[in-house]
């Protein structure tokens, strides 16, 4: 009987489904069950299924019959009003334990939870006046059965159960085929939201490439027009290449503490050497489109171009040894290009003036250990700032 | 302020807004020295008013706003600027305008 009344309460759950006029109904009763959507319930479903054929109950039948036996199992424990709560506390118990009797009222009861107050407000009164129905229940059942009499001689059940058992089983597989065809909707979705964010970042991405010109699509169609786009497009390939060339470098580092095989060194290294030829290439063909930008550094860190200058890079110099390879010059050209020469060159004066001034404050700062950090960040920016204003002036020229 | 500082441009034929932090300063200042122009020099971080100054020097559009330059009491700009003058030869023939240098 205990274990009859369970498993009546098990259809509980999806008969009071089938009875709330919100819900959608008929076939998919596995409806709250389906919102869970966790393992546990899933296994649980599959038990309503096993369960079905030994409860012989229709649903309609169900309807009346099991909200008693619940309640009334309920009332043992002294709960029957509030049923929800002691639904609520055999689901907490249901994760731990697999004791299928449990399980099936606990479910049903977690789907009620899922309803929430509104479901509980129909099920209370349902409740109530069911637990009064107690001693209707038999005529009720009987009233409700289609097939079978109402008799208690349990060859009548028996028949009854099995009838009940296919539509029980049939409501319990649609359950089980809506809920899987929910999930594979909410899978669906998130692919699909997925993919829309891929879609958004591409197309950032392509127009900030179709910005820097159709350089990177076609680096064949070299034309002037590309002149101004060609040093952003040289900068962004410059970043990609960067990354890449840290990351080689960083699978090399890992080989080598790895203690790997020298063929595989070999490989790795032959493919950071590679890469550098592609970097080589890729100066190449931007020197072409804007070969101010690529002498000037520009594309380079402050620091590294604050280096360049230290060693010595001049732009008079590149004009001298310009002079020599562009024969022939007019006379006004050579005296044009003496003139910048000359100015180029006072300019680098005064510039590396500063330079050497901030060095010597930059050294007394330090020296004299005043806080440091502050002062020196400060000066160093001065150094980029210096050095760009270098570089960029050969941008003028 | 922006009177101020039109006044302190008119001072000389060339003058430099300048910081002594400042390491462009300086060097704009070399450059200066060494076409052979003298110009007025006023560190306005030693100023009293040298925030005011400075803001005005911000709304003239020099960025950054020191060393800012005036030859002729007419503002040039940033040590940016200068520089370019330099280069195209301009730079010469502003202070030779100005009377700032004479060759």
């Amino acid at each position: 009987m205990g274990s009859r009344k369970v498993k009546v309460g098990a259809e509980n759950g999806a008969s009071l489904i089938s009875d709330m006029p919100s819900f959608v109904p008929a076939g998919p009763v596995s409806n709250p069950i389906g919102t869970e959507g966790n393992d546990a319930n899933s296994s649980r479903i599959s038990d309503y299924g096993a369960y079905d054929h030994s409860l012989g109950f229709r649903i309609e039948d169900a309807v009346d019959l099991s909200r008693n036996p619940i309640f009334s199992s309920l009332k043992s424990p002294g709960l029957n009003i509030v049923p929800d709560l002691q639904f609520g506390s055999f689901s907490k118990t249901l994760a731990s334990e697999k004791e299928s009797q449990l399980n099936l009222p606990s479910s049903s009861g977690v789907a009620r939870e899922n309803w929430g107050e509104s479901n509980m407000a129909d099920a209370s009164p349902r409740a109530d006046t069911s637990t009064d129905d107690t001693e209707d229940r038999n005529p009720q059942f009987e009233a409700g059965q289609s097939n079978t009499k109402a008799a208690s001689d349990s060859s009548d059940r028996s028949k009854e159960k099995n009838l009940d058992q296919k539509t029980l089983r049939r409501l319990a597989q649609n359950r089980e085929a809506a809920r899987k065809s929910r999930l594979r909707k909410k899978a669906y979705v998130q692919q699909l939201e997925n993919s829309r964010l891929k879609l958004t970042q591409l197309e950032q991405e392509l127009q900030r490439a179709r910005q820097q010109g159709i350089f990177i699509s076609s680096a064949s169609d070299q034309s002037h027009a590309i002149g101004g786009n060609g040093a952003l497009a040289f900068d962004a390939e410059y970043a990609r290449w960067l990354e890449e060339h840290n990351r080689k470098a960083n699978e090399l580092r890992a080989a080598v503490n790895s203690h790997a095989g020298d063929t595989e060194l070999r490989t790795i290294v032959d493919s950071v050497t590679s890469h550098f030829d592609e970097i080589f290439r890729l100066k190449g063909v931007a020197a072409k489109a804007d070969v101010f930008h690529i002498l000037s550094g520009m594309w380079k860190t402050p620091a590294e171009r604050c280096f360049m200058w230290i060693g010595g890079f001049r732009s008079s110099e590149l004009l001298k040894l310009l002079v020599n390879q562009l024969e022939p010059w007019t006379e006004q050209q050579l005296v044009g290009i003496y003139n910048l020469q000359q100015s180029s060159q006072q300019a680098e004066e005064a510039l590396s003036q500063g330079m050497e001034a901030l060095q010597q404050s930059l050294a007394e700062t330090l020296a004299s250990g005043t806080p440091g950090p502050s002062s020196s960040t400060g000066n160093v920016a001065n150094y980029m700032g210096q050095m760009a204003m270098a570089m960029g002036k050969l941008g003028t020229l | 302020t922006m009177d101020r500082l039109s006044e302190l441009a008119k001072t000389k034929a060339a003058v430099i807004f300048a910081k002594s932090s400042c390491c462009m300063s300086h060097s704009i200042m070399t450059l200066f020295h060494e076409l052979g122009a003298n110009p007025a020099v006023y560190e306005i971080d030693r100023d009293p008013r040298g925030r005011e100054m400075e803001g005005a020097l911000q709304k003239l559009g020099c960025k950054p706003t020191v060393p800012a330059v005036f030859i002729g009491g007419k503002f040039v700009g940033s040590a940016k600027d200068v520089l370019a003058a330099h280069l195209k030869g301009s730079l010469k023939d502003m202070l030779i305008d100005a009377k700032a240098i004479w060759f």
